[in-house]
């Protein structure tokens, strides 16, 4: 298993990149971590006849505060997330979520922006910014635009960006007081893509005993990352008690349709979706009431 | 100049502390550099995708997988190998030392990986317990040992290296 040809070029500078990606357009591909794309090359499953290497662009990565969101820069590695403090304090679905990516030296390598160009539906980044309701941040010569999580993940391996537009940044928005999260999943062996994976994001009104708002995201069940937004809003309102998270258990159940394939059968997926859910709701809402948000 | 697309390349790089300097193919893996262009077949390759974890290497200090990175990408890196291990000719590096005394391999096709993503946990986690010792490795497939040994040996390397 060898590449096939191409021509490569490491642009020192973002205008520099998006000016080789607006001159080739979808003959040139980005290089980011290469954890999923040279796989591909190495087996020959896709042929760029450009690779465009951001990896010498230093202005790519980073991990920035501000009041509403946490701002990743694309190049930064799943590394620097695992061991960042501020994700641990800001954003600990993400925290959570980030050891389950691949293994230590994918993690290495391996980069948010390409974890969410890539959209596998089985990567658990697509999922926690789905289930955070954040934003995608794209870039080419003709300007700049952000996309909301849920206009970005069209299909399999699929997204809203252009060929020329690169991810620059992902906004993983901050939560509100009274929030907790959970992220949970079932792999085979630990570091594989997940069988199923779901993200909970539950807020309590003031008497920390009533859902004020539950958000429930799920991977390896479609194409995309999935929202069980009829289980989100049969859950507002509700007391956070184990009967809900019961009835939200049967309610992810009825409405995912999972696909079977060589890995597990839709009755299984669904099967796990609705233990998982049960348990990741129960947790989102014991560390929202403990106050320890992840 | 960076920006100018090209298939082939001239690139530095300091391997196990000595310079090299290579005009390569573009398409060249960092594995079969080292293997095929260094000589430095002590990195295995089994699966060139990513999933075997034979191919592990270090760049600038951090575990990689080197089939899963072009040369061109290591160029005015460091990189070491598993022949960058041991001190000198006769000597054991405390992880090899490890590995033989505790029969942490039969074949050895996996050692190498296994020895330098050892090497960069145990340089973060110098204490690690049995768990996160199989989490570390849980991305170095071996079909031999069962890994039992390996971690085993593991354990003693992180002791030896405490000592030292
Ligand atoms: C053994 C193994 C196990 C893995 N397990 C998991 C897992 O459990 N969960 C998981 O989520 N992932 C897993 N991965 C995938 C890994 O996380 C990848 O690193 C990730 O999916 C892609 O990120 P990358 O930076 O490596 O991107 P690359 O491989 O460099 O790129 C992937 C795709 O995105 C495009 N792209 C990259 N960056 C940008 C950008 N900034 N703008 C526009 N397009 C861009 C590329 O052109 C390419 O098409 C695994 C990989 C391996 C090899
Ligand atoms: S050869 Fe690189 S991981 Fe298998
Ligand atoms: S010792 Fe043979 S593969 Fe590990």
């Amino acid at each position: 298993m060898k590449p096939p040809r191409f021509r490569y070029c490491s642009p020192e500078s973002l205008e520099e990149a998006l000016a080789v990606l607006g001159e080739f357009g979808d003959e040139a591909k980005p290089l980011a971590g290469g954890q999923s794309l040279i796989p591909m090359l190495n087996m020959r499953l896709a042929r760029p006849s450009v690779l465009v290497d951001l990896n010498r662009i230093p202005a790519l990565a980073g991990i920035e505060r501000t009041d509403r969101f946490l701002r990743i820069g694309a190049m930064t590695r799943h590394r620097a997330v695992e061991r960042s403090e501020s994700v641990a304090r800001a954003q600990p679905l993400l925290a959570e979520a980030i050891g389950y990516v691949g293994h230590l030296p994918i993690r290495t390598r391996g980069t948010v922006g390409g974890s969410i160009a890539h959209a596998d539906p089985a990567a658990e980044l697509p999922g926690v910014l789905l289930a955070l309701d954040g934003t995608v941040e794209l870039q080419s010569r003709r300007g700049h635009r952000t996309v909301p999580a849920r206009d970005f993940f069209v299909d399999l391996l699929t997204t809203s960006a252009d060929p020329d537009e690169l991810v620059i940044a992902v906004r993983f928005p901050v939560l509100p007081p009274r929030s907790g999260t959970a992220w949970l999943e079932v792999a085979r062996r630990h570091g594989d893509y997940a069988l199923v994976g779901v993200g909970a994001v539950v807020t309590l009104a003031e008497d920390r005993r009533t859902i004020r708002d539950a958000r429930l995201c799920f991977i390896g069940v479609g194409n995309t990352p999935v929202r069980a937004t009829g289980a989100e809003a049969a859950l507002r309102g509700q007391p956070a008690a184990a009967d809900t998270w019961r009835s939200a258990a049967e309610a992810v159940r009825n409405e995912l349709d999972p696909a079977s394939d060589i890995h597990a059968s839709a009755q299984y997926r669904r099967s796990v979706a609705g233990v998982l859910t049960e348990r990741a709701l129960a947790l989102a809402v014991q560390r929202a009431q403990e106050g320890t948000a992840g | 100049m960076n920006t100018i697309a090209t298939e082939r390349r001239v690139i530095r790089v300091v391997v196990n502390g000595s310079p090299y300097e290579r005009e390569v193919e573009a398409r060249l893996l960092l594995s079969d550099f080292l293997r095929h262009e260094l000589g430095l077949t002590g990195t295995h390759v089994g699966c060139e995708h990513g999933v075997c974890g034979a191919c592990t290497v270090l760049l600038d200090g951090e575990p990689v997988r080197s089939c899963l990175m072009f040369a061109v990408q290591a160029d005015g890196h460091e990189i070491e190998t598993v022949e960058g291990l041991a001190p000198n000719e006769a000597e054991l590096h405390p992880l090899q030392r490890a590995f033989w005394e505790k029969h942490g391999l039969q074949c050895g096709y996996c050692t190498p990986g296994m020895l330098m993503v050892l090497k960069a946990f145990l340089a973060e986690n110098p204490d690690p317990s049995e768990e996160e010792i199989r989490e570390a490795i849980s991305g170095n497939l071996c079909r031999c040992t069962g890994y039992q040994n390996i971690v085993e040996a593991a354990r003693y390397a992180a002791q030896l290296l405490r000592q030292r």
